[in-house]
C-alpha cells in the first residue's frame, strides 16, 4: 500500500443528541454535536483534531468508528461504510482499528494485569494463536513500548501514569491494526512524561505504519505529531490543511484565536502575543458591537 | 521590607506507609507588588508549599520553617489568627472554581459573606461591591449574575468569579494555584491576560503556582522551579528562559512542543543530575 493510500473516507458525517427541552412533558431538542464533518485519512499519516472542550472532536472519532451510532453521513473504511456494516464485519474491523484513550489509569481494568490486559484483544481476535506464542508477543509489545517485560504480572495500579499509557499504547497495537485513534492521549501526563510517549507514539508509528488520529486540545502537541491538522468549531470544520500551514498561516477567526492563546516560553515573544491577543479581542467586541 | 519570606518550610504528611516529605527544603521572597511563578509537576510540592502558608493543610500534615508576612510570622497560628489573613490579606484561588464554590449558595451570598465578616460593610453596601468586583473580571451582566449559583456559569466565568472573590478585600498577597489548568486555552488566555491587568489595577503580590511554563513567561518577573519538594532553580524570569541552569529546567523546556519553534523529535527530561548531585 502506498503513502497516497486513502485508507478511511468521511464525508458528511452528522452526529445528533437528543436533550431534554425542560419540564416534564417539554419533550427533546436536538443537539447537533458534530455537523456535515468531510475529510480523507491516508495509510501512514496522522491527522490531528483540534478543538476546545465540547466542539464535538471526541464525539466525531467515536462516530467514526461506530463506538456511537452517528445521524447521518458515511465513513468508509477501505471503500466500505463502517455505519452499515453488520455486526460480524465491525468485529473484524476493530482488529484494524484500534483506541488509545485521555485517563491511563481509568481505562485498564483494575483486576486484570499488564500481561491480560495487553493480550486481551489478541485472545478476541486470534483465539487460534497459542498461549506461549500469546504470552511471547506480549512480552514483545511490552519490550517495544518501553515496558519491562518482568511487570508482565503486576496491576494497573502498580505503575505510574506514563508507564499505563505505554500499557494502553501496548493493547492498541499487538493486533497490528491500520488505524489507531488516540483522544487525548497525553492530555493527563506532565510534560516530561508527555515528551516520552509523544517520542515513543512517533516511533511506533514509522515502524509499523499505522495511520494515526491524533485528537487533542493541545495544538502545539497536535502540530508537532500531525502532517495534517483539522479544526473543529461546534462541531464543524473550520480548517483542515498541513500543519505549518494552520499553524503559520491560519486563516478561519477562531483558529488565529486559538493560536494567539497557546502560551510560548519565551517572555519577549509572549509580551507580544498578548498584546495580539488584546488586538483580536478589541476586534471581536467592535465587530459584536 | 519584603511582603512575604519564606524560609526553610518544610512540609511532612504523616501517612500509613510512614512520613512523605512533600516540601523539602522551600526559600523565596516577594516584594510588594511583585509577580512569582512556582512551577513544577504533579507531585512537586508546590500547591502543599503555598497550602503551608495559609495553614491549609490537612491534618497529618505539618509544616516547619519560617513565613513572614509584613514582618509577622503566620506559619502555624492558631485559626483564630490566621483567620485575621485569609481572604482579607491573602486572597487564594483554587484550580477548579467548580468545587471551591459553594454549589448550595447564591455567588451573591458566597461574595457578601466575606465583606461583611471582613470589613464589617451592611449588606447593600457588600452586594454593590461585588457587583463592582465583577464587573472588574469582565461578567457580562454583572448586575443580574451576581444572584446566580455557580453550576449556571461556564468555566471561565466561574473562574472569574473566584478571581473577583479573591479580590474583594483587596488582598496584598494573592495565591493562583493552577488558576486555568481545567480551561480551554482560549479562555485561559483571557484568565492570565486578566490577572496580568487586575494586578496593574489592584496592586496584590501574585504568586503564581502552575506545571506550564509558557503561561509563566510573559506573566511573573520571578520563576521558581521546583522537582521533589526542593528548589531547582530560583531567578528572574527572563535570565531564566533565556539561559536555563540546571539540568531540570533545560528538560522542562525542551521537552514541550512550542508553536515558535519546530523540532524533528521531542527531548525527554534527564534525571542525572540527581545522582550525580547525591539526591537521588
Amino acid at each position: 500500500m502506498s503513502e497516497k493510500d486513502v485508507i478511511l473516507e468521511v464525508r458528511n458525517l452528522s452526529v445528533h443528541f437528543d436533550i431534554p427541552a425542560g419540564g416534564l412533558f417539554g419533550g427533546h431538542k436536538v443537539l447537533k454535536a458534530v455537523k456535515d464533518v468531510s475529510f480523507d485519512l491516508h495509510a501512514g499519516e496522522t491527522l490531528g483534531i483540534v478543538g476546545e472542550s465540547g466542539c464535538g472532536k471526541s464525539t466525531l472519532s467515536r462516530a467514526i468508528i461506530r463506538l456511537i451510532q452517528a445521524s447521518g453521513g458515511e465513513s468508509k473504511w477501505m471503500g466500505k461504510d463502517i455505519l452499515k456494516m453488520s455486526p460480524k464485519e465491525l468485529v473484524g474491523l476493530r482488529k484494524d482499528i484500534q483506541m488509545i484513550f485521555q485517563d491511563p489509569l481509568a481505562s485498564l481494568n483494575p483486576r486484570m494485569t499488564a500481561g491480560a490486559i495487553i493480550a486481551e484483544p489478541l485472545l478476541i481476535h486470534y483465539p487460534n494463536v497459542n498461549k506461549a506464542e500469546r504470552t511471547a508477543r506480549v512480552a514483545e509489545m511490552m519490550q517495544k513500548v518501553g515496558l519491562s517485560p518482568s511487570m508482565i504480572n503486576k496491576y494497573p495500579h502498580e505503575f505510574s501514569g506514563g508507564q499505563c499509557q505505554r500499557i494502553g499504547i501496548a493493547r492498541a497495537l499487538i493486533t497490528k491494526p491500520k488505524l489507531i485513534v488516540c483522544d487525548e492521549a497525553v492530555s493527563a501526563l506532565d510534560v516530561s512524561v508527555q515528551a516520552q510517549v509523544i517520542n515513543l507514539l512517533m516511533d511506533l508509528q514509522k515502524e509499523f505504519g499505522v495511520s494515526l488520529l491524533f485528537i487533542a486540545h493541545d495544538i502545539a502537541v497536535v502540530r508537532h505529531i500531525a502532517q495534517r491538522i483539522m479544526v473543529l468549531y461546534f462541531g464543524e470544520v473550520v480548517e483542515i490543511g498541513d500543519s505549518e500551514q494552520v499553524v503559520m498561516a491560519p486563516r478561519h477567526d477562531y483558529t488565529k484565536k486559538l493560536i494567539a492563546s497557546v502560551p510560548v516560553p519565551d517572555p519577549k515573544e509572549e509580551m507580544k502575543r498578548r498584546e495580539e491577543r488584546r488586538r483580536l479581542r478589541r476586534e471581536a467586541a467592535a465587530a459584536a458591537a | 521590607m519584603a511582603l512575604l519570606e519564606v524560609k526553610n518550610l518544610k512540609v511532612d504528611f504523616d501517612t500509613q506507609d510512614g512520613v512523605v516529605h512533600a516540601v523539602r527544603d522551600l526559600s523565596y521572597t516577594l516584594e510588594k507588588g511583585k509577580t512569582l511563578a512556582i512551577v513544577g509537576e504533579s507531585g512537586s510540592g508546590k500547591t502543599q508549599g503555598a497550602f503551608a502558608l495559609m495553614g491549609l493543610l490537612p491534618k497529618n500534615g505539618r509544616a516547619t520553617g519560617s513565613v513572614m508576612f509584613d514582618g509577622k510570622e503566620i506559619l502555624n497560628l492558631p485559626l483564630r489568627q490566621i483567620n485575621e489573613y485569609r481572604a482579607a490579606r491573602i486572597g487564594i484561588i483554587f484550580q477548579d472554581p467548580m468545587t471551591s464554590l459553594n454549589p448550595y449558595l447564591r455567588i451573591s451570598r458566597q461574595m457578601t459573606e466575606v465583606l461583611e465578616r471582613h470589613k464589617g460593610m451592611s449588606h447593600s453596601a457588600a452586594l454593590a461591591e461585588s457587583v463592582r468586583f465583577l464587573d472588574a473580571v469582565r461578567i457580562p451582566d454583572a448586575k443580574n449574575r451576581v444572584h446566580m449559583y455557580p453550576h449556571e456559569f461556564s468555566g471561565g466565568m466561574r473562574q472569574r468569579v473566584m478571581i473577583a472573590m479573591s479580590l474583594l478585600c483587596g488582598p496584598e498577597l494573592l495565591i493562583a494555584d493552577e488558576p486555568t489548568t481545567a480551561l480551554d486555552v482560549t479562555v485561559q488566555a483571557e484568565i492570565i491576560d486578566l490577572l496580568v491587568d487586575l494586578q496593574e489595577d489592584f496592586g496584590a503580590s501574585i504568586i503564581l503556582i502552575t506545571h506550564d511554563l509558557g503561561i509563566v513567561a510573559g506573566t511573573c518577573e520571578d520563576t521558581l522551579v521546583m522537582f521533589d519538594g526542593k528548589v531547582m532553580e530560583y531567578r528572574k524570569t527572563e535570565d531564566l528562559f533565556a539561559n536555563p541552569e540546571h539540568p531540570y529546567t533545560q528538560g522542562l523546556l525542551s521537552a514541550v512542543p512550542r508553536l515558535d519553534k519546530k523540532v524533528e523529535r521531542l527531548s525527554t527530561v534527564s534525571y542525572e543530575f540527581m545522582s550525580q548531585r547525591g539526591e537521588a
